[in-house]
């Protein structure tokens, strides 16, 4: 083992390479946030973040522009997220066992889609990835320029849009409303909020961020597409959103603390502990579960958590 | 849910118009299902007809062909019921995968290390360690949804991922064959352990009998004071503590069963199937087993017709890619549909209704 390995170098790397696996998973627990936040629980965001990878990682490659892929990711997590709306609201039925079959679609059709487009390869297609881009100035600063401003164009845009959610949340009238919707739908109604619409916009916002969440990983991670290739990162974003008690702000830290985990198990390997490189890989699954059971005993859940609303007397 | 919410009563009336109506409306979303997925073959310029052709050759175009629809139906079903026990109590399990991971990892160790003691007592400690192995698997996520409110559907999925490297590490590691040129797989079992096949030339062995008594015993389940307990219990927890039920414990209690369940699913792959312990012994069927027991509507029998079909469709699709190149992936999409549409159908039945 090489312990002198561990230097300074090494460490930013490490917190740099933090950041950058953190934010596939923050934009689909932010997403998320506000979907628990209306109400309602989408168990479907493993295979809408698979979709989005498919759908970006196509989108990119036919086109040859990244932000087509981006684009394409949306729209695909939007149609996904309503159709877990179909469902969750207007169908009403169980939105566990409804999430698990928008999992188990999303996986099985983006392998389909994957080996329909591009058929059995012995080499992978391949797209070029979002470069990086030092914000001037700032990323000079040291450690921490190199951990926060030498990273890519949407590991920017996803820690501004941390921000822009926790406003939305608890400073717009939207957010209100998203919220009231989310604890008391029965008040909501009667002071005239749409709860079903309400709860679409959440599946919504939900659905596009968890998307793009995915199609992070071929457009600004790796480079390729793999069948399965989020590997519970839609799992692990849940538990964040419960970890960090519907807060985006305490999502961030959530994140961030689950991307070191990711991050470390790489580095280590790096560092050829005794230890086999398939135990490390465990170490954000066991961190998960870890973390789930610290913070679930007084997590306050949304009062009407995926409960479907039917107004009274219907 | 629809699937669950069946009256609690302890004896059963027969009502053959439901029966007919779920017979009639889980077909017609199967139905609907493999049209969703003749659609996509043919936007893809594909022809469907040759593809579902080539999957029910595959299924049930010889004796063999049928034996081995029957040996994948075999873990399926075990699965489901391992899945409907835990889903009937509103624990939604999804960690099957990893459940038949350690019963075969467990059961494999256990035929290894104590390979000198008498057939009669091996064998059935090989089972035991399948069945303990799945067990204590689902009861972690178990006693920690009881005791620490942590919710299973992460905590089961997590365990999947983490049984999947403990499979990698330990069949390139402790377990691996000396003798095996570094492949990642265990050692071979004793012949003696085996377990017999039912028809010769065939790989369908004892273990689908085993899933057969498995469903028998379900059907009788329901009926003891423990299953109604269980599905008290999925009903409400005010209610169930109202009688004076200990749900906590009740909730670690079905959780530990459905996950032994599945460890003996992972028991029978390597004593019928694959007679030591790969990487891929799990590979899919932990969901495809959910996907059955939603179909079979968490009835042992209905389970029993829609692991049958599942099984068909995975051995007709293998057969499918191989001969029309139509993917496997296909059966994978058709299942995610079959949830969807026989979730979708109580609504689309209550629209047509008014």
């Amino acid at each position: 083992m090489n312990l002198e390995l561990i230097t300074l170098p090494f460490i930013v790397g490490w917190m740099a390479a933090s950041v950058r696996l953190a934010t596939p998973i923050l934009l689909a627990a932010l997403g998320e946030t506000f979907t628990e936040r209306g109400g309602v629980l989408n168990l479907g965001l493993e295979g809408i973040m698979l979709m989005g990878a498919l759908s970006g990682f196509v989108g990119a490659y036919a086109t040859g522009n990244l932000w087509a892929g981006v684009l394409a990711a949306m729209i695909t997590g939007i149609l996904m997220g309503l159709l877990m709306g179909f469902f969750s609201v207007t169908a009403k039925v169980n939105q566990v066992v409804a999430g698990l079959g928008i999992t188990i679609l999303g996986s099985g059709l983006s392998t389909l889609l994957f080996r329909l487009f591009f058929g059995l390869r012995t080499i992978p297609p391949t797209i070029d990835m979002f470069p990086e881009l030092p914000v001037p100035l700032l990323s000079r600063i040291p450690i921490l320029g190199e951990v926060l401003f030498k990273q890519n164009i949407l590991v920017y845009l996803t820690f501004i849009l941390v921000a822009v959610a926790q406003v939305v949340l608890f400073r717009s009238r939207f957010g209100l409303a998203l919220r009231s919707v989310g604890e008391r739908p029965d008040a909501a109604d009667t002071r005239g909020i749409d709860v079903a619409r309400m709860r679409y916009i959440g599946l919504f916002i939900g659905g596009a961020l968890a998307a793009v969440g995915g199609a992070y990983l071929p457009l600004a991670n790796l480079g390729i597409f793999w069948t399965q290739m989020t590997a519970g990162r839609g799992f692990i974003a849940i538990a964040i959103v419960i970890f960090s008690r519907w807060n985006p702000l305490r999502g961030l830290w959530g994140a961030l603390f689950f991307g070191a985990t990711l991050a470390l198990q790489l580095s280590l390997q790096t560092l050829r502990l005794p230890v086999p490189s398939e135990l490390l890989l465990m170490l954000p699954y066991i961190v998960t579960i870890i973390a789930l059971v610290i913070v679930s005993r007084r997590a306050e859940f949304p009062g009407a958590f995926a409960t479907p609303y039917t107004r009274s007397g219907e | 849910m629809t699937a669950t919410s069946q009256e609690v009563s302890t004896r059963p009336q027969i009502n053959w118009k439901a029966i007919w109506r779920n017979v009639y409306q889980a077909g017609l979303s199967v139905l609907a299902a493999l049209l969703i997925g003749a659609l996509l073959l043919l936007l893809n310029g594909r022809n469907p007809v040759d593809a579902f052709a080539s999957l029910w050759a595959g299924a049930f175009g010889s004796v063999d062909r049928f034996a081995e629809t029957l040996v994948k139906a075999t873990p399926l079903l075990m699965i489901a019921i391992s899945v409907s026990i835990s889903f009937r109590c509103q624990i939604w399990n999804i960690g099957a995968e990893g459940q038949i991971i350690l019963g075969a990892i467990v059961s494999t160790w256990v035929a290894l290390t104590f390979k000198n003691l008498p057939l009669v007592l091996l064998l059935p400690l090989t089972f035991l360690g399948g069945l303990l192995g799945g067990m204590s698997w689902s009861l972690i996520a178990g006693l920690l949804k009881a005791y620490a409110q942590a919710n299973e559907v992460i905590t089961t999925s997590m365990l999947n991922y983490i049984a999947i490297y403990l499979l990698a590490y330990v069949v390139h590691g402790p377990m691996m064959d000396p003798q095996g040129f570094n492949f990642p797989q265990s050692p071979l079992i004793a012949d003696a352990l085996i377990l017999p096949r039912l028809i010769p030339g065939t790989r369908l062995n004892i273990s689908f009998l085993v899933a057969l008594i498995m469903v028998a015993l379900t059907v009788v389940f329901w009926r003891t004071t423990l299953g109604l307990r269980t599905e008290i219990v999925g009903h409400s927890h005010r209610v169930a503590k109202q009688i004076g039920l200990k749900v906590a414990l009740m909730i670690a209690l079905v959780t530990g069963m459905s996950g032994a369940l599945a460890g003996i699913a992972g028991w029978g792959e390597i004593f019928g199937l694959h007679y030591r312990l790969i990487e891929e012994i799990a590979r899919g069927i932990g969901s495809l087993g959910i996907v059955v027991a939603l179909l079979g509507e968490l009835h042992p029998l209905g389970m029993l017709v829609s692991a049958f079909f599942f099984a068909a469709l995975v051995t007709g699709g293998n057969a499918m890619e191989r001969n029309a190149g139509v993917p496997f992936a296909l059966v994978d999409v058709i299942q995610g549909c079959v949830i969807l549409l026989i979730l979708a159908r109580s609504y689309f039945f209550r629209k047509a209704a008014k």
